[in-house]
């Protein structure tokens, strides 16, 4: 069936005046003074340090998520425990919670009045855990219906002959999984690198110590640099474009059984 | 040891910060949190918070169901462009959302129409922008799974689009629409980054409750802060037990 005039045009227009010419508007103001604009922003030492910090960060909060987010998982799913379902739906928490609170909760624990005397916030440290919070669900919500579905037969069967628990999982589990696992931190990779709430509160935002990329971008657009918030901008534009064309491939890899 | 190594870390990520919620109200004296929370400018913030979610809501349900039904039941061009429109909010940074309006509809930018930024227009166009996806993305796998025989059945018994439509598609659908509003109505609750950069933060009048936090936070009055983000909090669980009910229904409707 082809879509109707009426719903495509509802459509078109929606996401034109909602998404698309805002966006169309910061890659032209990134490209205000041309191409040599563009990179002189980024090759700002300051700019580049809080764009290198950034995707560091990210990506140790996204391996991270991909090792304790498939744990909880697979304990969520296959081991049973006082309070499993309490701890199942506490899991959407930080996908509720407004990311600022998130910032807040995390220095009230781990900040200068922390009740159990750990003293992090301002710290590179802090910046990793508040990550953690708020991308908590990512892999662990992509991994759990994958492992529910799953048959146990196969694992019995490799246990019966004689295969280790770590084989088992390696060679029978983990492929199943992977293309859930890598969506998953695709995502929270993605939700890292763009967090902004919970980190104005918690990094203390000192330039080449615990500035990040978008905290940047803010400050620089509040005291009137629009070209050089636009161009790094514009490259954090580009990351989330390729963010999702990966998920997008991770999801037809999840999905080549059914299709073939 | 799997089970304690994967409770561990969720103490220490996610449920000791969540504990802060209650304990930090306790120690700065519910007192002086109610207080802050009773002021004039918070209550603006919550109020202003709601009016905007109230036209962000409604408007992303309605395209979300009609860009669900475009997707899945239709053909037309250019639909993996629209489909990465739709997931842009997703994976793009919040600053990034509010400097693109900041910049469309600025000194220098190219739309000229009253007073958008640093008013209710632009934090509506923000909160808009970065709730997006959620209605969506809740209907688009619903419509996959329930096929399209009955709407066939319909239309074939004379329905016309419309009565297929409110008979049996959104019927069928309803509780992945519920779900998606719920989710994008916290998302708009807790909006922050955007706003932040197109609404000038000005008290009693242009700031929402997430902004309203970061204005305690830096006056160093840690009592409103917390008092502030105890009523978000709250507000989040009773979205997270939402969340809950509704998820064993998805698919079974």
């Amino acid at each position: 069936m082809d879509l109707r005039p009426v719903e495509l045009g509802f459509v078109t227009t929606f996401l034109t005046v909602v998404v698309a010419l805002p966006i169309a508007a910061l890659v032209w103001a990134s490209r205000a003074d041309g191409w040599s604009g563009f990179w002189y922003w980024i090759r700002q030492p300051e700019p580049l340090s809080a764009l290198k910090l950034t995707l560091v960060m990210a990506a140790l909060v996204a391996l991270t998520n991909a090792v304790f987010g498939t744990l909880i998982a697979w304990v969520l799913v296959r081991d049973s425990f006082v309070g499993q379902r309490l701890v199942n739906a506490v899991i959407d928490l930080p996908f509720a919670l407004p990311t600022i609170v998130a910032g807040l909760l995390v220095l009230a624990l781990y900040g200068p009045k922390s009740p159990v005397h750990v003293h992090a916030a301002f710290t590179r440290a802090a910046i990793y855990l508040v990550l953690l919070f708020v991308t908590l669900p990512f892999v662990v919500r992509t991994v759990q219906p994958v492992l529910h579905e799953l048959d146990t037969q196969m694992e019995e069967a490799a246990r019966s002959l004689g295969a280790r628990e770590l084989v088992v999982f390696t060679r029978i589990v983990l492929p199943s999984i992977l293309p859930g696992i890598l969506s998953g931190v695709a995502m929270a990779f993605a939700r890292a690198v763009g967090e902004i709430g919970s980190i104005v509160i918690i990094s203390g935002n000192r330039p080449f110590r615990t500035e990040l990329a978008s905290v940047w971008i803010l400050n620089q657009t509040q005291s009137g640099n629009g070209t050089g918030a636009a161009a790094l901008a514009t490259l954090l534009l580009a990351i989330s474009f390729v963010v999702l064309l990966g998920v997008g491939g991770f999801r037809r890899l999840a999905t080549r059984h059914e299709r073939a | 040891m799997r089970k304690t190594i994967a409770l561990s870390y969720l103490t220490v990520v996610l449920l000791g910060p969540l504990a802060m919620l209650f304990w930090r109200i306790w120690q700065e004296g519910a007192g002086k949190a109610w207080s802050a929370i009773s002021e004039p400018d918070t209550l603006h913030a919550f109020k202003l918070t709601i009016e905007i979610a109230a036209i962000a809501v409604p408007l992303n349900t309605i395209f979300g169901i009609v860009v669900g039904l475009a997707i899945v039941r239709t053909r037309f061009p250019g639909k993996g462009l629209v489909n990465a429109f739709v997931d842009l909010p997703l994976a793009l940074s919040p600053v990034v959302v509010g400097l693109s309006l900041f910049l469309l509809y600025g000194r220098t930018g190219w739309i000229h129409i009253g007073q958008i930024l640093f008013a209710l227009p632009a934090m509506v166009l923000a909160t808009v922008f970065v709730s997006v996806p959620y209605v969506a993305r809740e209907v688009i796998p619903t419509l996959r799974e329930i096929g399209d025989e009955q709407e066939q059945a319909a239309h074939t018994l004379g329905a016309s689009g419309w009565q297929t439509f409110w008979r049996i598609t959104l019927p069928s659908i309803r509780w992945a629409v519920i779900y998606g509003v719920v989710v994008t109505t916290a998302r708009c609750l807790g909006e922050y980054g955007a706003v932040a950069v197109v609404s000038g933060s000005i008290s009693g009048r242009t700031e929402t409750a997430t902004l309203r936090v970061q204005d305690y936070y830096e006056n160093l009055d840690q009592a409103g802060a917390y008092g502030v983000s105890l009523m978000l909090g709250l507000i989040a669980i009773v979205v997270l037990v939402l969340m809950t009910l509704l998820k064993p229904k998805e698919g079974t409707a």
